[in-house]
């Protein structure tokens, strides 16, 4: 799960991690009583979408007046930002965060991160600040410094010091340095994340060591233990389908093709798109029912993959084994059923069942294509929806 | 032979009394599993399935000596009951348990280092050696006895691939399924080491998927150890950077873990990767042909 630039910078703070002083502003006039309220003489206006590359879009902008606050705010807020992660059709930006301005000295890099590797956590950092820390690993590696983490003792004081000294923090600015790292290491497993980045971490004029970003994002299989996590939630960061899809726990995620997948199993959930991509077709959706579905969850992930307008045709491609053949049938039917189907569908059923589930599609007095196989499914319906 | 678990291994089942647990019991029995105990704490004393239930799983290996665990407690239990498992020092723990937090299994992991207990999983959908033992959760009639071995990070994708196996007349040494998590008990090359030690195998099919790199390192250790066969499959060509595909371990972050750089590095690695999912048998097929194996695994 993802959260906002200032509710990261709000989580860190609890923990000891120095963040500059901000507010959050909905509104052009919250922005400027924000500004008022830190009485700092520059402030930066920053936009707050889930996606990284704000400033390059123009979602940044230093103030030096309140006059200034109200023009960024008012030209940023409502605006459309298209970064490198967000796709073509760009993020509105409905948040603004509202921070005092510092004297940067110099830009670092500081990251946790899972090591899928050594299965550790691992503290990243570089003294290339600013940029993104791929794009260091591609043109300088020897810049990028690394500590394995052993979780019976976490990230130990010397292991910190090592990182300061190797990405050449100034020496009398270490100690603080490493209060820094070990206050994000304890952020970082008490709050469950799956990545804690702070890019840039700066040096100021005025000799402190602090945190000009953070990108935190959260393991979702941990949220149930993290309530206060929860609450963070932007909605309207999120595709309104995969919404509807995590009420019922399926896994959906929205993709830009006219041909709707519905599929058990992640693996085969990917590989069916993979397929559908194979014969000249375009994947509309990823939807894995998963393995412990009923006929009322199958009936849901159906209406969802038919509210999605590109949707041309749909392709059902189960391989029973928890998940019985009979369940899926049932489910489809009642959903066409209930939503009327206007585009073509083939099915393709295997495993536990599956006689039972190709009586019940028959029965149904529905038009329904039956494949044979995976490939056979893919191929009918790349031609029918052509 | 086989790997892993065979028609000796005993097995108990960790939360036996759960609803996905007792549906899996039984079908377990029904193939021919010995399962020969279940823990359900508070439920000590109790048989469900004509199978005794203990409080803990050290009273269950006491009294039945079972060697082997299959874990389908929740999520948030589920650590607790893989070092438990490991305490009693079985042999194998297979945990089909998915959604565990990650940190819970960088922790596991850790205190796993040094200690007898294999892992597999979590969130994967066991191990089955055909007509001896099926420990998890696959459909047991799809598979039938024979020579090569399946390793896949999906479980839906092993079904689809010793599916095609079955109907092409080539039966399976054992499949394994090593789970879709980023952090996991057995890695690939745990699994392709144990085949190329197995005297029954004679080609391996490795199914992986976007994420991580274990896909290449695996690929690596066949280039410069395997002398079985490998043939490949790699599922997410076509998935979106940045967005977790179903699977926690499922995600292109940074640009590393896309299909296309596992292939090839497994290409080069003189691993045959399958076009698409529905060839994988194919592939294999065409392998054992060109090495003069196809006769040996042919088993119906």
């Amino acid at each position: 799960m993802n959260v906002h630039e200032y509710q990261g910078k709000e989580i860190l703070r609890k923990y000891g991690v120095k963040v500059p002083n901000g507010k959050v502003a909905f509104t052009v006039d919250e922005a400027v009583d924000a500004a008022k309220e830190l009485g700092s003489s520059v402030v930066v206006v920053k936009a707050q979408i889930h996606a990284g590359g704000r400033g390059k879009a123009g979602g940044v902008k230093v103030a030096k007046n309140l006059d200034e606050v109200r023009t960024y705010a008012s030209e940023i807020l409502g605006k459309t930002l298209v970064t490198h992660q967000t796709g073509p059709e760009g993020k509105e930006v409905k948040r603004l965060l509202i921070e005092e301005g510092c004297d940067i000295k110099k830009e670092y890099y500081i990251g946790l991160v899972l090591d899928r590797a050594t299965s550790r956590v691992v503290l990243m950092a570089s003294e290339e600040g600013g940029t993104e820390i791929e794009e260091v690993a591609e043109a300088t590696p020897e810049k990028i410094f690394k500590e394995e983490i052993d979780p019976v003792v976490g990230l130990m004081p010397y292991q910190a010091r090592r990182v300061a000294f190797n990405i050449n923090i100034p020496k009398e600015l270490v100690n603080q340095a490493v209060k820094f790292m070990m206050s994000l290491y304890t952020a970082y497993i008490e709050k469950d994340c799956s990545i804690a980045e702070i890019n840039p971490l700066v040096v100021t004029g005025d000799g402190q060591v602090i945190a000009l970003d953070a990108k935190l994002n959260f393991d979702s299989n941990a949220l149930y233990r993290q309530k206060d996590i929860v609450e963070y939630r932007d909605l309207e960061e999120e595709d309104p389908k995969e919404i509807e899809a995590s009420k019922y726990d399926l896994s959906y995620i929205s993709l830009d093709g006219n041909i709707g997948c519905m599929v058990n199993g992640a693996g085969l959930a990917m590989a069916t798109m993979d397929i559908v991509k194979h014969y000249g077709g375009d994947p509309a959706n990823f939807l894995d029912v998963g393995g412990g579905a009923t006929a009322e969850k199958v009936t849901e992930a159906f209406k969802i993959i038919l509210s999605d307008p590109n949707v041309k045709g749909i392709f059902v491609n189960i391989f029973g084994g928890i998940m019985k053949c009979d369940v899926i049938a049932t489910g489809v039917v009642e959903a066409a059923k209930q939503v009327g189907l206007e585009v073509p569908l083939v099915v393709r059923l295997e495993g536990t069942n599956v006689e039972l589930g190709k009586q019940i599609l028959n029965e149904s007095g529905l038009n329904i294509i039956a494949a044979e196989s995976m490939a056979d499914g893919a191929e009918k319906i790349v031609s029918l929806v052509k | 032979m086989s790997v892993f678990i065979n028609k000796d291994t005993k097995v108990i089942v960790q939360g036996i009394t759960g609803s996905t647990a007792l549906f899996h019991t039984k079908q377990m029995l029904e193939y021919g599993t010995k399962i020969v105990g279940g823990t359900s704490p508070g439920k000590g004393g109790t048989e469900v399935e004509g199978v005794p239930v203990f409080n803990t799983v050290q009273e269950a290996v006491d009294a039945t000596g079972a060697n082997a665990t299959v874990i389908y407690v929740p999520a948030p239990f589920a650590a607790d009951a893989i070092v438990e498992a490991v305490d009693a020092e079985l042999d194998l723990a297979i945990c089909i348990t998915e959604h565990i937090p990650v940190l819970d299994m960088v922790k596991v992991k850790r205190y796993m280092e040094g200690k007898k207990t294999r892992l597999v999983g979590p969130n994967c959908p066991g191990v089955i050696t055909p007509d001896e033992c099926k420990i998890g959760i696959m459909p047991g009639y799809i598979h039938t006895k024979g020579h090569v071995g399946v390793v896949s990070r999906s479980g839906t994708l092993t079904y689809e691939a010793v599916h095609q196996l079955t109907q092409e007349g080539i039966g399976q040494s054992t499949a394994v399924g090593i789970g879709g998590d980023p952090v996991n008990g057995t890695n690939f090359i745990d699994v392709l080491k144990a085949f190329n030690e197995d005297p029954d195998t004679y080609a391996v099919i490795m199914i992986g998927e976007i994420g991580g790199t274990a896909e290449e390192e695996a690929a690596e250790w066949v280039k410069a150890n395997m002398t079985k066969p490998v043939v490949g499959f790699i599922g997410g060509r076509t998935a979106p950077p940045g967005k977790r595909m179903g699977h926690a371990g499922a995600i292109i972050s940074g640009g590393k873990g896309t299909a296309d750089e596992k292939i090839r590095v497994m290409n080069e690695c003189g691993i045959q990767v399958a076009e698409t999912p529905s060839v994988m048998g194919e592939t294999l097929i065409r392998v054992l042909k060109e090495q003069d194996l196809y006769d040996k695994c042919k088993t119906h």
